[in-house]
């Protein structure tokens, strides 16, 4: 296989590009591309998904993929690649929070098994579901790097670790 | 007995605030860069005093960081990298997320000895996305450095340059393969490229780049300050250094600890408190979740280095030290393990895409009262199929886990498949 290095760049006119998405998430994406080479912005389009991802609650419809596509002067495609790889990227709606239990190696040695259990009978959900009032999806993952305080759960920005079902019930009563 | 020493990556912990410009300076922080700046050794001198560290890459490969940065084309014209490797994700590791909590500047300056050695006038830090708190972290360092004159643009009017930027993940443990995060990095899938060309040929936009651990990358500063030797005299020869320990799983008190490499396992399993609830060791994973299991009464006379973990058959890789007690039923330890590299393996690898699904599916009947005689032989047989026939190393760390399992718990998983159920209680 050869090696390429060369960014996939499909100019689209500047007049365009003003009237995609809103004028703070373009100066987020903006200050995302300064950090990379003038020819290099598609190094930008990891950054650029999570926002408009935040900005649209949670997730990344087809239509916002391509105004980042076109904002960044990418493929469509390359940008679906991007969006349907990494896992942090939802490509179908959910709530706003999202409930991320780690179930890896040493969370399974500390009780994430209950944790998860937990959620699906209390809540009547599957990985991947959200709660019937809307307010939460629940999601399991992989390794979430905070090993030492298993089991560990990432809600919104933040992690909680040593949870036991009840602190995690009480975190979930907790959400808006 | 050994203590935690934190004398290296740690040595802030003690402090309030330990990931602020002041506790650092407090310290002695920046003032390896700040003399590198006035006096402008020979980059080859500092790489010499690396190599006699013996320092050894600390995200799992254990590949000697000082002969690393000498294969750098350092004089070549054009744009070169140094990247940081933050996206931590190997089960059972989480060394590099305290580093970025308490001590992000150490990482700081590291990187920017690092840019000076290999002559990179930017860097990139590649964090996890989810690390939201160490992301914040290590930028509030970055941008405090900027403002203290320490990086940038003619620092301090030495014509030396240094910039420095975070890139954030979004989810993908194949990330952490070196070239993948370059890959990532240009805005791509994370699938690995071939080796070679070697990055520090072709590397990130296809200049010569030099990617390091954070950890290993923190270090640097601490192994100037007070030598190579005084480092590698902390360990031993071939394994230089203190090293941070992650010690999860079934103990009393998982942490992470920074020891000389060369302690007893025992000593390290009594800092954290020994087997949780009293109970007998069964079996240690040492090194990061990809590492063959090693039996507890083995690993009782093991001590922890490079050297001594490879003897007994297994690596230390990240100093992932996973702790399984007497009672932990090792067919579910393996399914677990199974269903993550199925689910983290990226898809460009035939023999991984499909062996990995294969393996975890196999476990799963097995684990479900569903094992069909003949699974063993087909579990051995899709791990050796894996094992060295992919781009990079996903598919090993895929297979050695199943491999060594079977090798030394195979009863355990024959008695699944002829009474459909464990042959330990639950733990």
């Amino acid at each position: 296989m050869s090696f390429r290095s060369a960014p996939l760049t499909v100019p689209a006119p500047a007049e365009v590009k003003e009237s995609l998405l809103d004028a703070e998430i373009r100066a987020a994406i903006d200050s995302q591309v300064a950090k990379y080479p003038a020819e290099w912005k598609q190094s930008a389009v990891m950054a650029a998904l999570t926002l408009v991802q935040d900005w649209n609650g949670g997730w990344l419809s087809p239509d916002l993929m391509d105004a980042v596509a076109t904002y960044l002067d990418m493929p469509p495609v390359a940008v679906y690649e991007v969006a349907t790889f990494y896992n942090m990227y939802d490509l179908e709606p959910t709530a706003k929070h999202k409930v991320c239990v780690c179930n890896s190696i040493s969370c399974l040695l500390n009780g994430s098994e209950e944790l998860i259990a937990h959620v699906e009978k209390k809540y009547g959900l599957k990985p991947g579901q959200t709660s019937a009032d809307g307010r939460f999806t629940f999601k399991e993952v992989e390794c979430l790097g905070a090993c030492r305080h298993a089991p560990a759960v990432l809600l919104g920005q933040t992690y909680h670790e040593g949870l036991t079902p009840e602190a995690l019930d009480k975190l979930i009563e907790g959400l808006g | 007995m050994v203590d935690r020493q934190n004398t290296v990556c740690f040595r802030t912990l003690h402090l309030d605030q330990p990931w602020t410009l002041a506790a650092y300076r407090s310290v002695g922080g920046y003032a390896q860069w700040e003399k590198i700046l006035r006096e402008r050794p020979d980059p080859n001198d500092i790489i010499n005093e690396l190599k006699l560290s013996n320092l050894r890459g600390r995200g799992g490969a254990g590949f000697p960081t000082g002969l690393k940065w000498s294969f750098m084309p350092r004089s070549a014209p054009g744009q070169k990298y140094i990247v940081c490797n933050s996206d931590e994700g190997e089960p059972g590791t989480c060394k590099d997320r305290d580093i970025l909590r308490y001590n992000p500047h150490q990482l700081v300056e590291g990187m920017a000895i690092a840019g000076y050695c290999i002559g990179a006038t930017v860097g990139y830090n590649y964090i996890r996305g989810e690390f939201y708190e160490p992301m914040a972290r290590f930028e509030t360092a970055v941008r405090e450095a900027y403002e203290a004159g320490l990086i940038g643009r003619d620092i301090a009017g030495t014509g030396i340059d240094f910039d420095l930027y975070v890139h954030a993940g979004a989810g993908a443990y194949i990330c952490g393969e070196e070239t993948a995060l370059l890959e990532s990095i240009e805005g791509k899938k994370g699938q690995p490229r071939y080796k070679p060309p070697f990055p520090a040929q072709v590397g990130l936009y296809g200049r010569p780049t030099t990617i390091n651990n954070t950890e290993s990358l923190a270090s640097v500063p601490v192994i100037l300050e007070k030598g190579g030797q005084w480092f590698l005299e902390q360990g031993l020869p071939n394994n230089g250094g203190p090293k941070l320990f992650s010690v999860t799983g079934h103990v009393e008190k998982p942490d992470n600890f920074e020891i000389p490499l060369g302690t007893p396992f025992k000593d390290l399993l009594a800092l954290a408190g020994g087997v949780k609830g009293g109970r007998v060791l069964k079996a240690v994973i040492p090194g990061g979740s990809s590492t063959p299991v090693v039996p507890g009464e083995v690993m009782m006379g093991v001590t922890m280095d490079y050297d001594a973990i490879a003897k007994a058959g297994s690596m230390l890789g990240s100093g992932a030290v996973i702790v399984l007690a007497e009672g932990t039923d090792m067919v579910k330890v393996l399914a677990n393990l199974a269903h993550f590299y199925a689910a983290e393996s990226c898809g460009q690898c035939t023999p991984c895409r499909e062996g990995t699904g294969w393996l975890s599916r196999v476990l799963h009947r097995l684990l479900h009262g569903q094992g069909r005689t003949e699974d063993l032989e087909l579990l051995d047989s899709v791990a050796g199929h894996i094992g060295g026939r992919t781009i990079c190393a996903l598919g090993d760390a895929a297979a050695m886990p199943v491999q060594s399992f079977l090798k030394h718990y195979r009863h355990e998983f024959q008695h699944y498949i002829e009474h459909g159920r464990s042959l330990v209680e639950a733990a």
